[in-house]
């Protein structure tokens, strides 16, 4: 069964506005999106955008070549479901009393996640994983009490020493905008 | 040497061989038309209002080929400008835009006559600048030009804060650019071309559809090489118009839902579908699962974006269409399909959709098709939107490229006059008529003056039925008969024309359309001609709303006459 969530990169120039051409196109043409993570790239002066797109409802193929089209998008590729690796960072606040910090400290443990602050009432655990991997962990914590929670949203990269903005990747059919200065 | 922003734009605009720019000045705009008088080879038209400057640049782009300029200044005139900007974007039609803009210590203050008009226009433009300083001016109009008119072509509008035009800055032309995130794809993919080959060969019932690629990509002798070598009939887009000769005894008409019944019959009755540089519109297509249920789709577009869009394709081309063609024809056997003939013959026989009824009154369609006849096919045609647009596409035969000058995807009524201006300015040895509703011409008849500023030589043809025609149609059709807000009253155009200096006449005769006519192509100067037209006339065939295509409405009539009137309906076969 084919994935229902895609995972596409774009390579962005780091103009102003660019965001806002993006994120204008998605709501446009009415894709579905379930996160947006921008950051800058191993590239000066290029931003590296990761989006999840929900292929139940998104055609990922419009959204790829539509992206593609925005002038200031140097390149987008789609990452392959089981040739990448992918991680999230989720910051959860729980409310805590003396009676449970223990056990939420044990939870926190075994999901190699950190306690990076602690309230009288509360703690603030950060976890980094995929999404199954957070989802697990807000479950387990749910019944204490979120007070507050923030997720970056899905990165990702191929796994090995392919780059795929260097190397032409066969199977993701992505079109090649190669780089030309001058 | 050192240039001011103003000089800069200028002087790039004078190296991309920029002949005309339409549009109209304000505060902020101010010092860049201050600096117009030093580029003499720049000339300007002062248009009514911005929306007519970008209409006529999309006319004027249009017929040459070439990239339409409008100027605005900040605010209202570059809001005003953005109906214009969005109908290029949809037909595809290479503009550049200058708008001013109220200087940067201003942006974001709410200061007088601002407004953000890149984010405006985001969704609307190829793409769109925020000019931050002069120094960088001359690789944004640089860009701005290569973005508008290579690739898919489309309008790029460059905002101009009023500082950055007085701003000095070292002039340094950029011999190339090249756009980290554009690169076009031009060459069409050699496997998939020869796939489409082998099915075109192979096909028993081919149709190409013919769209506006072709007319930007310059490919007309291209398509006809390949119908000719392969015998395939072509049936067009309403923007494909004039990209095959409609005389051409391949040439199958305008398909879609006001298209010919016998269009419409090949596309559904297809096993092999050739669609060049055409999108698949829902206006052509109607319900997209019924449209040519039995064919294998060949889709060749410059934009990837399109393909699989719409409809499923089997062999998917991106390329532009005259490379790509170069490429397929050379794979492309001599080929007959004798029953194809017989069956698409019959059906055009059986349904002529350009036959006009005899009548007492001034049919519309008649007056286009005694337009045809004075002119001998010889004009160029720009139209409004709705009912007229469709009669001047199905009863004027276009036989050379970017003859017929129409809002396609947009629909935008109120285009003819202007893009008439545009197209005369672009193509002042040909005849230009405008063929307009009298609802679409009172959106832009404003632009009389700018006709007569210019003695811009535009003949207009209102065909005047006292409606917003089209939509009454739809009311008469699907709302029974309730005409709520279509009956309008219009001014005496004749006098409306003389007031602002131009010729005209009102014709109520039948028998007056022709001289009528005759008229206005003897006069120099620019005419006008309010026909006044049956007022409850349908535009036929039609395929409903939400229909598959071949579920067409006919013109209800006693009997059909074949081949009464019409060169276009050929008796032989191939």
């Amino acid at each position: 069964m084919a994935p229902t969530k895609h995972t596409l990169v774009a390579l962005v120039e780091d103009k102003p506005g660019v965001l806002n051409r993006i994120s204008s196109l998605f709501r446009r043409r009415g894709f579905n999106i379930e996160s947006i993570a921008v950051g800058h790239s191993e590239i000066p002066n290029v931003s590296r955008t990761t989006i999840v797109v929900d292929g139940t409802t998104t055609s990922v193929e419009q959204v790829r070549k539509q992206l593609d089209k925005v002038v200031d998008v140097v390149r987008v590729f789609e990452i392959d479901e089981d040739d990448m690796v992918t991680r999230e960072l989720a910051l959860i606040k729980v409310k805590a009393t003396s009676a449970t910090r223990s056990e939420i400290m044990q939870i926190v443990d075994i999901f190699r996640a950190n306690i990076v602050d602690v309230g009288v009432d509360s703690v603030t655990v950060e976890v980094t994983g995929d999404e199954n991997k957070i989802n697990s962990l807000l479950s387990l914590l749910h019944s204490f009490g979120i007070r507050e929670l923030a997720r970056t949203g899905r990165i990702a990269m191929t796994r090995g020493a392919l780059n795929p903005l260097t190397a032409e990747k066969k199977s993701s059919g992505a079109r090649s905008k190669t780089q030309k200065t001058e | 040497m050192k240039m001011t922003g103003a000089q800069i734009i200028c002087e790039c605009m004078a190296r991309e061989g920029v002949e005309v720019i339409f549009g109209i000045l304000g505060g902020a705009v101010l010092p860049l038309y201050d600096t117009l008088p030093q580029y003499p080879q720049l000339r300007h038209v002062l248009v009514r209002h911005e929306q007519g400057a970008a209409h006529a640049a999309d006319g004027y782009a249009r017929v040459t080929g070439k990239v339409g300029v409008c100027f605005a200044t900040s605010g209202p005139g570059a809001t005003n400008l953005v109906t214009g900007i969005a109908n290029a974007q949809l037909d595809s039609v290479p503009m550049v835009a200058i708008t001013g803009q109220v200087a940067t210590p201003f942006i974001g203050k709410d200061a007088f006559q601002e407004v953000d008009i890149t984010g405006i226009t985001l969704p609307i433009t190829k793409h769109n600048y925020l000019a931050r300083d002069a120094a960088s001016l001359a690789k944004t109009v640089r860009e701005a030009f290569l973005l508008a008119r290579t690739g898919r072509p489309g309008p790029v509008l460059i905002d101009v804060p009023r500082d950055v035009f007085q701003e000095e800055a070292e002039f340094n032309y950029p011999s190339k650019v090249a756009p980290a995130g554009y690169k076009p794809t031009l060459q069409g993919h050699p496997t998939q071309i020869k796939k489409a080959a082998r099915l075109i060969n192979e096909a028993r019932r081919p149709v190409i559809l013919a769209g506006r690629g072709i007319l930007i990509s310059r490919a007309s002798a291209e398509v006809k090489y390949l119908a000719e070598t392969a015998q395939i009939p072509v049936v067009t887009t309403l923007l494909g118009i004039s990209s095959f000769p409609e005389s051409h005894i391949l040439n199958f008409g305008m398909g879609g839902m006001h298209g010919m019944a016998y269009a419409n019959m090949a596309n559904s009755n297809a096993d092999v579908i050739i669609a060049i540089g055409m999108r698949f519109d829902d206006r052509f297509t109607s319900r997209v699962s019924g449209f040519a249920p039995g064919a294998r789709i060949i889709h060749i577009d410059i934009d990837p974006a399109e393909i699989g869009k719409n409809v499923r394709v089997d062999v998917p081309i991106v390329g532009d269409v005259k490379t790509v063609l170069d490429a397929l024809n050379k794979l492309i056997e001599p080929t007959q399909h004798i029953d194809w003939f017989e069956q698409l013959d019959l059906w055009r026989k059986e349904h002529p959709s350009t036959y006009i009824r005899n009548s007492n009154g001034i049919l519309p369609q008649y007056v286009v098709r005694k337009i045809y006849d004075v002119t001998e096919g010889n004009a160029i045609i720009t139209t409004g939107v709705g009912q007229n647009q469709m009669w001047a596409a199905q009863h004027f035969w276009y036989d050379k490229p970017n003859q017929f000058v129409s809002s396609g995807g947009l629909g935008t009524m109120g285009f003819g006059l202007p893009a008439a201006i545009g197209a005369k300015i672009g193509c002042p040895d040909e005849t230009v008529w405008c063929i307009d509703g009298d609802g679409g011409f009172q959106m832009t008849l404003q632009e009389l003056g700018t006709i007569a500023q210019e003695r811009a030589a535009v003949k207009i043809a209102i065909l005047n039925n006292g409606y917003l025609g089209m939509v009454r149609q739809w009311q008469e059709m699907f709302y029974e008969r309730r005409y709520v807000a279509t009956p309008l009253s219009g001014p005496d155009f004749v006098k409306v024309a003389e007031a602002y200096g131009i010729s005209g006449l009102k014709v109520t005769e039948k028998e007056d359309v022709e001289p009528a006519i005759e008229k206005a192509m003897a006069e120099d100067g620019p005419f006008l001609l309010d026909f006044r037209v049956e007022p409850e006339e349908n535009v036929y065939p039609m395929v409903p709303p939400g229909e598959a295509i071949t579920e067409m409405m006919e013109e209800p009539r006693e009997a059909i006459k074949v081949l009464t009137d019409s060169a276009k309906l050929p008796t032989s076969n191939i």
